[in-house]
């Protein structure tokens, strides 16, 4: 119901994404009130790239064969089995 | 050939070949995420085994088309916590493993402040640092995060919200210790890195 009302007022749907904010960002230099703001908001993002990076450093490595080693173990001892 | 919705499915080779494609896939995310809850890579790297192969015994009870990573994900933290709670002596060591884990980075490499995010986190408190981890990098919705942590929704919600105001407060404060290395400096390098990142992305 709520989300009709939204619609109907012309809001834009809610992002869970900052990605798409931090290409969007505006000109950090537009002295604004709200400056102080965006900057805070821009270090946030600033942080959640590096953190998906740090994350993603380990997701990027060769997994060692140890992995499928002993699920090719497991795998084919379950069609032993039956 | 008619399906009896009481009865148990049986699982037939096909399935289990699904299942461990998908599994196999989700390897390098399973490492990622203990590497970032327990100490060395060697002991993150059992601990994604143990949680890979938990997951695998487990096949049975999970259902096709649902969620494997946060359902794995799930498994690896009970793996971890479980753990934890037999060996006393581990808890003692929890906070020399998480310094060691997440400063000790032999790269010369490595970017400064990835090192100065590693130390941060280092400091937040552990459900924090998790939770932080599964929304900010490990792409959960904040309801995915809540039930691999096994927690309210609004609780993962103030918990990264608490988290990322640490974290950015100890980098602008530079309360870490790194070679003396004056304060600003990791935010400063993390704003500059974000910047030529998000250009390339």
């Amino acid at each position: 119901m709520s989300d009709d009302e939204d619609a109907i007022r012309g809001r834009p749907p809610r992002k869970r994404n900052a990605d798409s904010m931090i290409e969007n960002m505006p000109a950090p230099d537009s002295r604004k009130p709200s400056a102080a703001l965006d900057e805070a908001r821009l270090r946030q993002q600033a942080i959640g790239v590096r953190l998906r990076q740090m994350f993603d450093e380990v997701v990027n490595e060769d997994v060692p064969d140890e992995f499928l080693d002993i699920l090719r173990r497991a795998d084919s001892k379950t069609a032993e089995n039956g | 050939m008619a399906a009896d919705p009481a009865a148990r499915p049986t699982r037939s080779a096909s399935d289990d070949e699904g299942f461990k494609r998908e599994l196999v896939q989700l390897i390098p995310h399973l490492r990622a995420f203990a590497r970032t809850l327990c100490g060395d890579p060697a002991a993150a790297d059992d601990l994604a085994q143990d949680a890979m192969m938990k997951a695998w015994d487990a096949r049975a009870s999970f259902q096709m088309g649902t969620n494997m990573k946060a359902w794995t994900f799930m498994i690896l933290r009970n793996q971890f916590y479980s753990e934890k709670r037999r060996s006393w002596r581990q808890s003692q060591l929890d906070q020399e493993a998480a310094e060691r884990t997440l400063v000790a980075v032999d790269d010369p490499e490595a970017p400064v402040a990835l090192d100065e995010l590693r130390q941060g986190l280092a400091m937040l408190p552990a459900e924090q640092r998790e939770a932080l981890i599964l929304v900010g990098a490990g792409g959960f919705a904040y309801e995915e995060a809540a039930e691999i942590c096994d927690c309210a929704v609004g609780t993962v919600k103030s918990r990264v919200s608490r988290a990322r105001r640490a974290l950015h407060a100890i980098l602008e404060e530079g309360s870490y210790d790194r070679d003396g290395a004056s304060a600003g400096d990791a935010m400063r390098a993390i704003l500059a890195d974000a910047e030529r990142l998000s250009t390339v992305r």
